[in-house]
């Protein structure tokens, strides 16, 4: 068997996992650190800035097709969107669409606890830029793609920035969310939510069971070969065509199914669960061993997609 | 109560240097994280080794200053601007990432 390292896409940083993720020596930078393209709000508060914003953008080849690719950090802000780095986000976004070479897909390495609160509504207008930008992109029938495995997860606005993208790669050691466990806690109680409780955080937004729900399209180790497989998997051309793999068409009529199979889950759960919720709801998925997910690895998991997911 | 005033930080040390680092692409090195730092090597005119840092951490300016004295006398580098935006490392922490991104320098 042909054994290799692991790397941890989790430990990496941004720049790591870019460098790793697509193919070697590829990546070219569009505002690199030395043009100093920083936060002009950080330095009021008497917080340092980072000199790329705490994300990198720019393009590179993935498997020889040109991507797009950006890079969050988590560790700068918790990858929170300023208005600078929301600004880079939608640049690398228009550029698929304005730019003179138009990219096979656009790639994100989600990271992040969503809006930068430090810069407040300007940083609540960049998401929401973002998100504009990538349904712009997508609307252009080019694919984008969102990877999460980062540390700090995937949360807020750029948790809902991934669900408004083709394709969403996880590892099981990602999260995938809207309100942060931390918030959830502060604003419903401990009671009902409690952050430090590491094993309800992850079986309600980990990877495994944003996998099992349909919210994660692939579920892979926390490994960046096995997040570089994945992105070239997803944008791959169908069977024998030549053309990019196009992106999913977003229409009235894919967005009220959409619609109706969130009610359907809201609707699944009954309402007193005797034992914990998230098991109960993989049961009624058609996990029959759903008791053990937590302790499976991927691979195993992977075996055992309910038949009932993408309810 | 303390004079210094709220924000952060700037200090800026120039040493004259010995060992010239010609033309070369910009190299970054860590992140802007808690007890971390990031590093950034740009080419500069002229001889001296220029080190400018922002940091969130105010009032060790004597420190910071045996840190880059201690480096530039471990590479004695020349025509070089090292650029820092720290939040709170430790002096041991600085050093290494300092040399961290000498040994990422493509000469």
């Amino acid at each position: 068997m042909n054994r290799r390292t692991t790397i941890s896409f989790a430990e990496c940083t941004a720049r790591e996992r870019l460098a790793l993720l697509v193919d070697a020596n590829s990546f070219h930078e569009w505002l690199p650190p030395a043009q100093r393209v920083t936060s002009t709000h950080l330095a009021q508060l008497g917080v340092p800035s980072a000199f790329d914003d705490g994300v990198a953008i720019g393009h590179a080849q993935l498997a020889g097709r040109t991507v797009f690719i950006a890079a969050q950090e988590g560790e700068f802000m918790g990858g929170g969107v300023g208005e600078v780095h929301g600004a880079k986000l939608v640049g690398m976004l228009r550029r698929a669409i304005t730019g003179t070479e138009r990219p096979h897909a656009v790639l994100i390495l989600a990271e992040s606890g969503g809006v930068r609160l430090h810069e407040a509504n300007a940083g609540l207008i960049a998401v929401s830029e973002v998100m504009r930008a990538l349904l712009d992109v997508r609307s252009a029938g080019i694919r984008v793609v969102v990877l999460i495995g980062g540390s700090n997860g995937c949360f807020g606005g750029m948790g809902i920035v991934a669900r408004c993208a083709d394709w969403v790669v996880m590892s099981d050691t990602g999260r995938l969310a809207m309100s942060g466990p931390e918030v959830i806690e502060a604003s419903h109680g401990v009671q009902e939510y409690d952050s430090r409780d590491r094993a309800l955080v992850w079986r309600t937004s980990g990877g495994k069971h944003r996998w099992i729900c349909g919210d994660c399209d692939v579920l892979v180790e926390d490994d960046v070969m096995a997040f570089r497989e994945a992105a070239i998997a997803a944008i791959s051309p169908d069977g024998d065509s030549s053309q990019p793999r196009p992106a999913t068409l977003i229409t009235l009529e894919s967005l009220e199914q959409e619609h109706a199979l969130l009610t359907a889950r809201l609707a699944l759960l009954p309402d007193h669960v005797v034992g914990d919720e998230a098991v109960a709801l993989w049961k009624l998925y058609g996990l029959g061993n759903a008791g053990d997910v937590a302790e499976m690895n991927v691979e195993s998991l992977l075996t055992q997609r309910p038949t009932g997911s993408q309810i | 109560m303390t004079d210094i005033p709220v924000g952060l930080e700037t200090l800026r040390f120039v040493f004259a240097g010995h060992r010239p680092t010609g033309v070369f692409a910009p190299v970054l090195v860590g992140v802007v994280g808690s007890g971390n730092l990031e590093v950034l090597l740009e080419p500069r005119e002229g001889s001296g080794c220029e080190l400018h840092i922002e940091t969130s951490a105010r009032g060790f300016g004597s420190i910071w200053e045996a840190v880059a004295r201690d480096f530039h006398e471990r590479h004695q580098l020349a025509g070089i601007r090292v650029s820092v935006n720290d939040m709170g490392a430790t002096p041991a922490v600085v050093s290494l990432r300092l040399d961290q991104a000498v040994t990422e320098l493509v000469l």
